[in-house]
This record gives structure tokens, sequence and C-alpha cells, in this order.
């Protein structure tokens, strides 16, 4: 495709949903690397999977549909799925990280107030501890 | 009725799906997606899933347009938190936020949406007590939070799934 077939206003409008997805999702992987616990790092990537998203497949969309002359919405499939899936994988994550530190009676962490957790946690207190990670 | 399409909504989508994924919607693309929405639906019925059942349908566009400006806000405000190199990262905590919401379908999207927006997520769900415990990144505004979830969201949620 030439370059006199393609819109400035619509190069413009491509490069800056890029730009501006991409930025948003730069900020969330540094925020990967700055945040300091797991559970604060679970809010970095949705930035990304969020108007990261957005912001690149809405330039997606500009860009096949001015040269193809005819509406790209697909899209929008990949967005439904991105931010369906996230949230529960997430979730999945920062449970295991919570049951973990439970066992591991981490104080920053509140306490279950399901009392069957609660035995599985007594129960663990017996068993021998596990060695700490640094250890190995 | 129920007998062939069992899932109408899910007919509904899953055609939408392939008439999207083939980009066209030429007779025979719309057949073909027929015959494929029509056999997973029954397929789906042999699950027996429980069904969601939607009271009213117009606030499910009055949340979809709340949450949409409320992940935008928080895009912007966690970004500018991760990229001011003076900003204080142990501002962060658990909350606790007791729901009136009961309905599992209700309690599904709540929890989709308080994740996906970046600043707050959902951890742990109690029936019993019927509470939800959820990480923020902004303990200090904790108020705002649950007023957040509990009157923008919820009431709405209440409202859809009666």
């Amino acid at each position: 495709m030439s370059g006199d077939q393609f819109p400035l206003w619509a190069a413009i409008a491509v490069s800056v949903l890029l730009v501006a997805g991409s930025l948003l999702t730069l900020a969330g992987c540094i925020g990967m690397v700055r945040f300091r616990s797991f559970y604060q790092r679970i809010h970095a990537p949705t930035i990304g999977t969020s108007f990261g998203t957005i912001f690149i497949l809405a330039g997606s969309v500009v860009y096949f549909t001015v040269t193809q002359l005819r509406p790209a919405v697909h899209e929008v499939l990949i967005f439904v799925f991105v931010s369906v899936t996230t949230p529960v994988t997430l979730m999945l994550l920062a449970r295991a990280a919570l049951y973990r530190d439970r066992i591991e009676r981490d104080p920053d962490v509140p306490p279950s107030k399901d009392p069957l957790d609660n035995a599985e946690m007594e129960a663990s207190k017996q068993a021998p501890r596990r060695p700490a990670v640094k250890e190995a | 009725m129920s007998r062939i399409l069992p899932y109408p909504l899910l007919t509904l989508s899953l055609l939408v799906l392939w008439l999207l994924l083939q980009q066209s919607a030429s007779p025979g693309h719309i057949l073909l997606g027929l015959v494929a929405a029509l056999l997973a639906s029954r397929a789906m019925a042999a699950l027996q899933p429980e069904k969601p059942r939607v009271v009213r349908f117009l606030p499910i566009f009055r949340l979809v347009g709340r949450v949409v400006v409320d992940i935008l806000a928080s895009n912007i405000a966690v970004s500018r938190l991760i990229l001011n190199p003076n900003s204080d990262m142990t501002k962060s905590g658990f909350l606790t936020v007791p729901l009136v919401l009961k309905d599992r379908f209700g309690l599904a999207i709540l929890s989709c949406i308080v994740t996906a927006t970046p600043g707050s997520a959902w951890l742990e769900y109690n029936p019993e007590e019927s509470e939800v415990l959820i990480h923020v990144l902004d303990i200090e505004n904790d108020q705002e939070w649950i007023d957040t979830l509990k009157n923008r969201y919820e009431i709405l949620l209440l409202e859809i799934f009666g």
C-alpha cells in the first residue's frame, strides 16, 4: 500500500492510538518491577489489558478500516477474550498467594474467616515447617 | 422453543462470533455459523448450567458506561503512581467490604470489574458473612473504594439481577 493512498489524518490517528496503548502497557510492565509485594503486582498488568489493549486495538480498527475500505471490527473479539480471561487468572493467582501466605502465617495477610481453612492452618502448625526458600 | 433454542443469547453470540472471525456476513457463512451455534448450544444444554436471571436490561448499559469511565481514571492514576519516582509504594492494603448482592452471576461480574480495574483486586468472597476481601493500591482512600463498589456497581447489579 503506497503512502498517497493512506490519508494523513488516519496515519496520525493510528500513531497516536498505538503510542498511547504502548505507553500504558509499558507503564504496567514498569509497575511489575517497581511494586514491592505480590498483591501490589496484581494491579500492574491490568493497565495493559484494559486501556493498553483498547488503544492498540482501536489503532488496528482504524488502520484496517481505512486500507480495506470496509469496517474491520473483529478486534472487538480480542478485547472480549482478554478482558474476560485476565481477571479470572489474576484472581486465581491471588488466591493461591493468599493461601500460601496464610499457611506460612504471614502477619501482613488478613486471616481467613472460613472455619475449614482455619482447621487446615491449625493442622499445618503441627506438621514440620517447610524450610524457607532462601536457605535452599 | 426451548428444545431447539435452549440458550438463545448464547446461540446468537456464537453466530456473531463466527461471522466476526470469518469477517463476512454472506448467506453461506450465516448458515454455517448458525449450524455451529445450534450444535454448541445443544452441547451447553447437556451440561445443564444454571441460567442467569436478568430482570432489567437497561442498567447493563449504565454499568458498562460507569466501568469504562472508572477503569480509564484508574489507568491514569496507577500509571502516574508507577511512573512518578517519588511515589509512595507502601500505601496498599487489604479491605473487607460487606455486600448485599447474592446472585452468583452478579458476584462473578462484580469480581471481574474489580480485578480488571488497576488499583483494586478481588481476592476472596465469604458467602456466610456475605463480604469480600479486596486488595487496593491506595488504602488511604478506603472509603472511596467501598463507595465505588457499593454505590456505583452493586446497586446496578442488584437492579439487573433483581
